[in-house]
């Protein structure tokens, strides 16, 4: 090679590499820095863009509409993970220097068992809003950990409740398959849905699918021979359709199938369209409000919309806003003890997330009536509310098709407990105690 | 000029044999040894120590592993993502049951473990050869994964699959900084490279050449192939098994067995490939090209759009990264087929003239 | 029984599925003995291409008829294949000539990248429907003799039909036209291929459409079946067991072993699975294709592997 060209390609990798050591640009000073972790790449993407649409959409309406958190602007940026535990551990420290105290929702249970042992040290929060682990809400072993608004042990045990109603009372004799997706997301339930099965009489038939979950068929044709009463689906992404696809072809009836919140979303549904009839879902949220008329004037109507404006209202995409809700509101509360209209750093955050007590009024305030219901934290208790509803597909729309409901906590809690001592032993952690809690 | 060996006259077989006859090759090591273990640990962010250097250092070690097996003997390997799940859960499974067991230790034996999957998984390679024998390696890296999602004594009854490993400390020094854990991985890389080299400049590598250049006339000739198979498959297995162990515990510190899939075996197969099969320098400089290139292409690939005018969001850049990934895998391979290591030789000897025309 | 049946059939219409993309790898690897890894993400760039130009073409040119937005769709389809093929063939390939196995093998993991991002660039990255009228809904056979029917998946049956036209199609090709018989003088010998005046480059160009072709059939009956999306080129990895059990060379092997690979794993999943804790269905067909290998290496009806000392 000759030697122009060679030292032509040195000096370009040697300012390519440059790059390298530039460390990252730290936020300006009254900017409140927010970093987002979504994945619009690879199996998981059909779902993860609409939820990230709406994070990013409610951070522009809060800096568009009321100019930032209390004259503090929002600045944020987003690192695609591909839903892999490495490529969010590398997001989380290429983020995680922009400012002293961020709030993390990497929206996967893997990539959040890797950053619950790192966020501590780092003082950084981890909002995981209806994923994660279960027994984070125990605040005195996970004091960085917000499991906001249901775990996976709710969500479970809300679908059992509803299905225990349906059936009368009493499931005893009766058979419930879990079809789920064969990684610690997929495996959450599987503690509370043994409890219950104890608790209750029914059969319980795990039945686990293959990442990323597109090859179903002889799953479905164990269902048609095991004929259980009810089928619970655990999936993400492509899993999802497949699942239901599969069940068309099998014959099983949607009817009897009921799947997480994360399984019961539009993508899952709109490819099959009428064939999914009757499949039902949990979900957590409304999706009329006036918050999302602001979103629509102030963010689409500006052009400034991330995804396309038929998003905003279906379910994903409310999972997204109210997890950016979630964050806005924690950095607003701390502003209400450490100093409105200053950027809070990570102790102050977690205080915030720590004891949000959102009711009515200020949903209202907010423009989230008959979105969001009422939540409020405590040290102990770091998920503030447990409820949810079933929705079912009448063939275009989601249509919610029962009342709220409370997971059990008479059966949950002692669950958590025990979990969250085996947690805390293995991992050296010691739990706080309630006198610590007044900080 | 600067380059050349006159006047550097060894005198004993032994300084013959050095693995850096050269004094200049000896200064630069030094210098770089200076460099990497004392100055970038006083120097570097805490970024390029958690985002960059960690991972280069516990992919290299891995590289280096499979180097041994596909470049010096010649067995092509997809299941390295496997072994490396191996060693990393054989390692957890150690400290959580041994009360006070050491982390080296623990991460040895977690290498001895691999070795014993390794071996075999490697025993089909007596019988089955080239491509067939990759994919028949998929199948270890399937199962393993599959073992470990499933049987739940080896995750020690974790409900959800996934296990965390607590605060690291090596003969009582806490690792609590990045710099201390980097310094631990770069230890354990400079030793392995060292184990690795000299085994490959000895009886068992020329063995191992033997076989992977032509198995038949090397049996004909006495090498046994049993041996020289298995071995490569026992020591490769090894070395990836304690790459496995650091890179849960130290990079990682919480995984599951995802974090071990397909594409890590894939890209350990491009970096070694990249890099030059059968060269231990070759698996630190595909190690360093795997590891920094996406990273380079994060960070520049959305200046370049907003110069352009283009708003690049995070969907675009993976899109591009995997774009240019693939084409420079392809330009790489057109250019020199036998990797960056070729490259650093070619340009070794000519500097062994510059600047003197001959 | 009937289960068993059910069971059966499933997997025949399966493994005739893997088969149709297996013979992808073989086509290739016969003419031009590289194995392209890149097959996955061929079958994603057709799939893709069709689904998206199925939805655009009519938008375009203003029409609103289903079938004829699909036939269109498929021209086009098959045109960018052509246009990779020898884009491929000119940038890639020509100049690896002689290079070692494992050098090509690479290079097509390397193209494998690129299609992956550059497909998802221009054709997006969510899941698309590729709708080509195949009906979904279960078929019931042989009520009266078991209870509840065998299940047969009518889609499934369809797409097993048009895989078995397209292998009868190709063996056609390969056997009585001139270009198929050049391909297997190529596949025998290069050189002597070339002694006699066949064009190499041409002949690969050629070898690299018909394959583009064939992941576009696959592209679309698996996309028909899951929807297009990202996770359809990890569809190859599972082609991969049956090209190595049917023989690298050998296109009945690639359909024999896709029947055998297809039952095998559906009837493991279903009559072991439940007994390890399910779940066996990914490593399942590669541990029967290993312990196969073991006892023939070279596949079912792949050529004896001759090494010359």
């Amino acid at each position: 090679m000759k030697l122009k060209s060679v030292l032509f390609a040195a000096a370009a990798g040697a300012t390519l590499l440059a790059t390298l050591a530039a460390p990252p640009a730290a936020a300006q000073a009254k900017e409140q820095f927010f970093p987002v972790l979504p994945y619009r790449t690879g199996a998981y993407a059909p779902n993860g863009v609409p939820w990230a649409n709406g994070y990013v959409d409610y951070l522009k309406l809060i800096n568009a509409r009321d100019g930032g958190i209390n004259g503090v602007k929002i600045t944020f940026e987003e690192c695609d993970t591909g839903y892999a535990t490495d490529r969010g551990v590398e997001c989380y420290e290429r983020l995680k220097g922009k400012a002293s105290g961020e709030i993390f929702q990497p929206l996967s249970t893997g990539i959040t068992f890797a950053l619950t042992s790192k966020a501590p040290s780092d003082k950084n929060v981890l909002i995981t809003s209806g994923y994660g682990l279960s027994e984070s809400s125990d605040g005195l072993v996970f004091k960085w950990n917000f499991p906001m608004l249901g775990t996976y042990w709710s969500g479970a045990d809300i679908i059992m409740q509803h299905i225990t109603k349906k059936e009368g009372g009493s499931l005893k004799g009766k058979k419930i398959a879990l079809v789920y997706h064969d990684s610690p997301y997929g495996k959450e339930p599987i503690p509370l849905l043994q409890q219950r099965a104890k608790l209750q009489g029914y059969d319980l038939t795990l039945l686990p699918v293959a990442a990323p979950g597109v090859e179903q068929k002889a799953t479905w044709l164990q269902i048609r021979q095991l004929r259980p009463d009810y089928v619970l689906l655990w999936g993400w992404g492509v899993m999802n359709s497949a699942a239901i696809k599969e069940a068309v072809a099998t014959g099983y009836p949607r009817e009897r199938m009921y799947g997480v919140w994360w399984s019961a979303g539009e993508p899952d549904v709109k490819d099959v369209g009428d064939a999914a009839k009757g499949y039902n879902g949990l979900v957590a949220f409304g999706n009329q409000g006036r918050v999302i008329d602001d979103i629509k004037k102030y963010v689409h109507g500006k052009g400034q919309g991330t995804g396309p404006i038929e998003e905003v209202g279906q379910t994903l995409y409310m999972r997204g806003m109210t997890s950016a809700v979630l964050a806005v509101e924690s950095v607003r509360r701390a502003q209400e003890r450490y100093g409105k209209g200053k950027v809070m750093d990570g102790e102050q955050i977690r205080w915030g997330a720590e004891n949000l007590a959102l009711d009515d009024k200020k949903l209202a305030a907010l423009g989230l009536t008959g979105i969001m219901k009422p939540l409020s934290t405590s040290c102990t208790d770091h998920e503030g509310s447990r409820s949810a509803r079933i929705h079912t597909w009448d063939g275009k729309a989601w249509q919610v098709t029962s009342d709220w409901y409370a997971a059990d906590e008479a059966i949950i809690k002692p669950m958590v407990k025990t979990a969250a001592a085996k947690y805390a032993s293995e991992k050296n952690v010691t739990p706080r105690t309630p006198a610590d809690c007044q900080s | 000029m600067l380059y050349r060996e006159n006047g550097q006259f060894k005198t004993s077989y032994r300084a013959d044999q050095q693995i850096f006859p050269i004094l200049q090759d000896r200064l630069a090591i030094l210098a770089l040894a200076a460099i990497t273990l004392v100055g970038v640990p006083l120097f570097a962010s805490d970024y390029l120590f958690r985002a960059i250097l960690i991972p280069f250092a516990i992919l290299a070690l891995a590289a280096l592993g499979l180097n041994i097996l596909v470049g010096y003997c010649g067995q092509i390997s997809l299941g390295t993502g496997a072994f490396m799940a191996v060693g990393a859960y054989a390692a957890y499974n150690f400290v959580v049951r041994v009360p006070g067991m050491p982390l080296l230790a623990a991460l040895l034996l977690g290498g001895l473990c691999a070795t014993a999957i390794g071996v075999a998984f490697g025993i089909p390679s007596l019988r089955i050869r080239g491509l067939y024998l990759a994919v028949a390696t998929l199948a270890a890296q399937f199962f393993v994964e599959w073992a470990f999602l499933r049987i739940k004594w080896l995750t020690n009854d974790s409900t959800s699959g996934s296990v965390t490993v607590g605060a690291l400390s090596v003969f009582g020094i806490p690792l609590d900084t990045p710099a201390s854990r980097y310094l631990l991985c770069m230890a354990l890389l400079v030793l392995f490279a060292l184990l690795a080299k000299n085994l490959v400049r000895g009886h068992i590598g020329r063995e191992w050449m033997a076989i992977r250049d032509m198995d038949v006339a090397a049996a004909v000739i006495g090498i046994r192939p049993v041996y020289a198979k298995l071995t490569a498959f026992a020591i490769s297995s090894f070395i990836v098994g304690v790459a496995g162990a650091l890179w849960a515990f130290v990079h990682l510190g919480s995984w599951e067995p995802a974090a071990f899939g397909i594409e890590r075996s894939f890209q350990l197969l491009f970096m070694i490939i990249i890099g030059g099969l059968g060269s231990i320098m070759g698996s630190f400089l595909g190690a360093a090209f795997i590891t920094i290139v996406p990273i380079v292409l994060n960070r520049t690939l959305p200046l370049f759009g907003n110069a352009f005018g283009v708003h690049v969001d995070t969907a675009l850049v993976s899109h591009f990264e995997s774009m240019l990934f693939g084409a420079l895998i392809v330009f790489f391979l057109i250019v020199e087929p036998h990797g960056l290591a070729r490259l650093w030789s070619t340009a070794k000897e000519k500097l062994r003239l510059w600047p003197f025309p001959h | 029984m009937g289960f068993f049946l059910e069971t059966l059939i499933g997997g025949l219409m399966t493994g005739m599925l893997y088969s149709l993309v297996a013979l992808g790898f073989v086509l290739i690897f016969k003419a031009s003995g590289v194995f392209n890894f890149a097959q996955g993400s061929m079958v994603l760039f057709a799939a893709l291409a069709m689904a998206r130009f199925a939805d655009w073409l009519p938008r375009w040119l203003g029409f609103d008829n289903r079938l004829l937005a699909n036939l269109l769709a498929f021209v086009a389809a098959m045109a960018v294949m052509v246009v990779a093929a020898w884009l491929i063939e000119r940038l890639v390939l020509a100049k690896l000539v002689n290079q070692e196995g494992i050098t090509l093998l690479m290079a097509t993991l390397g193209i494998s990248y690129f299609f992956d991002g550059f497909g998802q660039t221009v054709f997006g990255n969510d899941i698309y429907k590729l709708d080509i009228g195949l009906p979904k809904d279960p078929v019931f056979l042989f009520e009266q003799a078991f209870q509840g029917g065998i299940l047969v998946n009518k889609e499934d049956l369809y797409a097993a039909l048009i895989a078995a036209l397209l292998v009868a199609a190709l063996s056609l090709f390969f056997q009585k036209t001139g270009t198929g018989r050049a391909l297997r003088a190529v596949a025998d010998d290069h050189q002597a291929a070339q002694s006699i005046g066949i064009p190499l480059g041409r002949i690969w160009v050629i070898v690299w459409t018909v394959a583009g072709c064939v992941a576009l059939v696959a592209g679309i009956i698996w996309g028909s079946k899951l929807g297009v999306q990202f996770s359809l080129s990890l569809v190859a990895l599972k082609a991969l067991p049956v090209v190595i059990l049917g023989g690298l060379t050998s296109v009945p092997g690639a359909i024999l072993g896709g029947l055998v690979i297809g039952v095998g794993e559906k009837l493991s999943e279903v009559y072991i699975g439940p007994h390890l804790g399910g779940g066996i269905e990914i490593w399942f067909a590669y541990v029967v294709a290993l312990a196969f290998l073991l006892v023939r290496p070279q596949g079912l009806f792949g050529e004896k592997i001759i090494d010359r000392v």
